[in-house]
């Protein structure tokens, strides 16, 4: 039963190598902020395992906290990418 | 008797976990193979999706049945993970399409493009003049129509 958790956390190691490339090579940023939301989800994911396979309750706050960061960091770029940039000058805050 | 039951739910949840590692790898593949950015949108934002809740649900039968522990934190974990990862893959996505990222060569149709361009002058390029004050003007005169 450790074995196949072991073998569950090699396979999402692989899954995160696999959007580190496609972070790397990109052409837009869309794709790079499309690849770094699903590497936040993965290794939220990875961590939960890790906490299954030492049998610690203590990494669950952990997977909760790294979804939040992935979520705000996703949408922060897409609104950079978007307006240029991510929070509204006091100027302006009428117009949107 | 209750022992093996034991047993039975905790090689199911270890199973969950192997299904959701292995279409969170097979998202990775669709992020890598696919050609344009909405289509890895499609594979990025639905298995990745699938897979943490896969992962997630089997970690928490795992707990639930090995060590007698129910956590809360997992749970929600699902729950938001099901809200935000749909959520930031649609904003990612518009935002990609109003910056002008262009689509793959073979793309039969672009609706968006084609909604923006029937609201404002007919030579806009990617939808850009479906800006936001229009819309709200529209929807405002409809809501008093319709009150």
């Amino acid at each position: 039963m450790q074995t196949v958790l072991l073998i569950s956390m090699m396979l999402l190691a692989l899954a995160i190598t696999g959007c580190l490339f496609r972070v790397l090579k990109g052409p837009s940023i869309a794709d790079r902020i499309a690849a770094l939301d699903t590497i936040g989800v993965n290794v939220a994911a990875e961590v939960a395992v890790a906490g299954a396979y030492m049998r610690s309750t203590a990494y669950f706050e952990l997977v909760l906290l790294i979804g939040i960061l992935a979520f705000i960091g996703t949408v922060a770029l897409a609104r950079y990418m978007e307006r240029g940039r991510v929070l509204n000058a006091p100027d302006d805050s009428a117009g949107d | 008797m209750p022992q093996t039951i034991l047993l039975a739910i905790e090689w199911l949840s270890v199973l969950l976990i192997l299904a959701g590692a292995l279409l969170s790898v097979l998202s990775a593949f669709g992020l890598i193979r696919l050609p344009d950015v909405y289509l890895r949108s499609h594979a990025a934002t639905k298995s990745s999706t699938l897979a943490v809740m896969c992962v997630l649900s089997g970690v928490f039968l795992y707990f639930a049945s090995a060590m007698q522990t129910v956590s809360i934190n997992i749970l929600l974990g699902i729950v938001f993970f099901f809200i935000t990862a749909p959520v930031a893959g649609h904003l990612n996505g518009r935002a990609a399409h109003r910056s002008g990222v262009p689509l793959w060569n073979r793309s039969i149709r672009d609706e968006l493009a084609e909604a923006g361009r029937s609201d404002k002058a007919p030579d806009a390029n990617t939808g850009q003049p479906a800006d936001d004050a229009e819309t709200d003007a529209d929807t405002g005169k409809s809501d008093a129509k319709d009150s």
